[in-house]
């Protein structure tokens, strides 16, 4: 660096020199490939799980519930990096080794699927009694109530707080840096020690923008799409 | 003589230690209007969803169509379909139209196809006066509207009786008497029904017998004349003086 530039060509020089991007963008873009295929997979094994156990919990089987619930509060309370670690560092020692996308992943499913439940939960719980008597009186099962009277009238309700909730977890994408999972964070701040310029955090960070700027559209579009007027 | 389409004997309900029907015995035949009045609490609503077990009764029998629908093991859901039931709060499906209200249970529980379910709902939605509403959503239709909707949703499934939860209750007094007409007219189609409602000129003009219920028995009972004009029980002297007030 050329010690008379002055502050703000240091500054653009450090971050937003375009020759360090274009060299280290195929790395931060291999990064973006592994977060969006994360992400995607966090989303539909978390969603999916939330929505069995939420259902599952609808039936009001004592012993079911006891498990359900303390697993979504024991999910919800720690933080998904501690799960991480522990899947990663700690499984081995039991004789089961993930890889780190694999450690990421599942802990990640698991954090959003606990909030998925509690979501879907409240959802459920939130269709008025009515709309099950008038199911069940017209000879509906409790289960073909739930698929066609209580689940459509409740997923419209949870759809924003889970949209919410989606974005924030599978941002925690990030944390698998910390296990070495070569993500975008990773890919970024590994280029930058390497060239000795923070310019790939600058391209990380866009890259981010790239994925979940739609993401964050699509959920406020589809906030509008599903509202209808009581 | 007729027969009885619905036969409660010695029927017992409490909630917790809080007894709400103390024996009932009540019968009602085919074709006959049963109105049933009493102050709140007397336990009216309760008795009337016992007949489908939208409540469960701790004892006695409830016979439909000479079916005891408490034995166990019997096939609630299928028993269910000859038991329709009208509520207070309409309690429409609000995701789906008029037609997909009434062909749920049709396509769902009786396995029809979805062009004969639609004929099936069309007709019965055309009974109730909304043949041009079948594609409407509750949210565009009135509380009138979406009470015969209601009404045609349990026609729709053929029940041998249909049970009235205060059906006008929640409407406002205009939109009334679109629905004591769909009933009226249901009554001189031949069907059976029990009514649960403060509606006392249609009670008088419809009804084939009134039962009055308090405090979880049926106090007293006769032809609506009688029970309006005459009145004999003393409860039932006080409960009229007080409605009418």
């Amino acid at each position: 660096m050329n010690p008379a530039m002055s502050g703000w060509d240091r500054f653009v020089f450090s971050f937003f020199n375009l020759d360090i991007a274009r060299q280290y963008l195929p790395a931060i873009a291999k990064g973006f490939v592994t977060t969006v295929y994360l992400a995607l997979a966090v989303i539909v094994a978390g969603v999916l799980l939330g929505l069995t156990l939420a259902l599952l919990r609808s039936f009001r089987v004592k012993v079911a519930n006891f498990f359900i619930i303390m697993f979504a509060d024991i999910m919800r309370a720690l933080p998904p990096l501690v799960l991480i670690i522990l899947l990663f560092f700690a499984l081995p020692y039991a004789g089961a080794s993930l890889s780190a996308f694999a450690a990421t992943w599942v802990a990640l499913s698991l954090v959003l699927a606990a909030f998925a439940e509690e979501i879907f939960w409240a959802g459920i719980v939130a269709v008025p009694r009515g709309q099950w008597e008038a199911a069940r009186s017209t000879g509906l099962s409790r289960a073909q109530t739930l698929a066609f009277v209580v689940l459509p009238q409740a997923v419209r309700m949870t759809i924003p707080p889970l949209t919410n909730r989606v974005i924030s977890i599978t941002k925690g994408t990030a944390l698998g840096s910390v296990v070495a999972l070569s993500e975008i964070l990773n890919q970024a701040s590994s280029s930058a020690s390497q060239a000795g310029n923070a310019t790939p955090m600058t391209v990380g960070a866009l890259a981010y923008l790239l994925l979940f700027i739609p993401v964050v559209i699509f959920g406020r579009w589809v906030e509008t799409r599903f509202v209808w007027k009581k | 003589m007729s027969k009885a389409i619905l036969d409660i004997a010695a029927l017992h309900k409490s909630y917790g230690a809080t007894p709400v029907l103390k024996g009932i015995d009540m019968a009602v035949n085919e074709n006959e209007l049963v109105f049933i009045i009493g102050p709140s609490g007397s336990g009216k609503s309760t008795l009337l969803r016992c007949c489908n077990r939208l409540e469960e009764p701790e004892s006695g029998s409830i016979l439909v169509d000479g079916t005891d629908i408490l034995r166990p093991g019997v096939d609630l859901n299928r028993l269910r379909q000859k038991i329709g039931m009208v509520f207070q709060s309409f309690n429409l499906y609000p995701h789906m139209t008029a037609l997909g209200n009434v062909t749920l249970a049709l396509r769902k529980v009786q396995g029809m196809e979805k062009e004969a379910a639609e004929e099936k709902g069309r007709a019965a939605l055309a009974r109730v006066g909304l043949a041009e509403k079948v594609n409407a959503y509750p949210n565009e239709l009135s509380g009138g509207q979406q009470q015969r909707v209601g009404i045609a949703r349990s026609l729709a499934l053929e029940p041998r009786i249909v049970l009235f939860d205060e059906p006008t209750s929640a409407l406002d007094p205009e939109l009334v008497g679109g629905v004591l007409k769909v009933m009226r007219e249901l009554k001189e189609s031949g069907m059976t029904m029990v009514v649960v409602s403060h509606e006392m000129a249609f009670a008088r003009a419809a009804a084939d017998r009134v039962i009055f219920m308090d405090k979880g028995v049926i106090a007293d009972q006769g032809a609506p004349e009688d029970m309006f004009g005459n009145p004999k029980h003393e409860r039932l002297r006080e409960f009229l003086s007080r409605i009418q007030h």
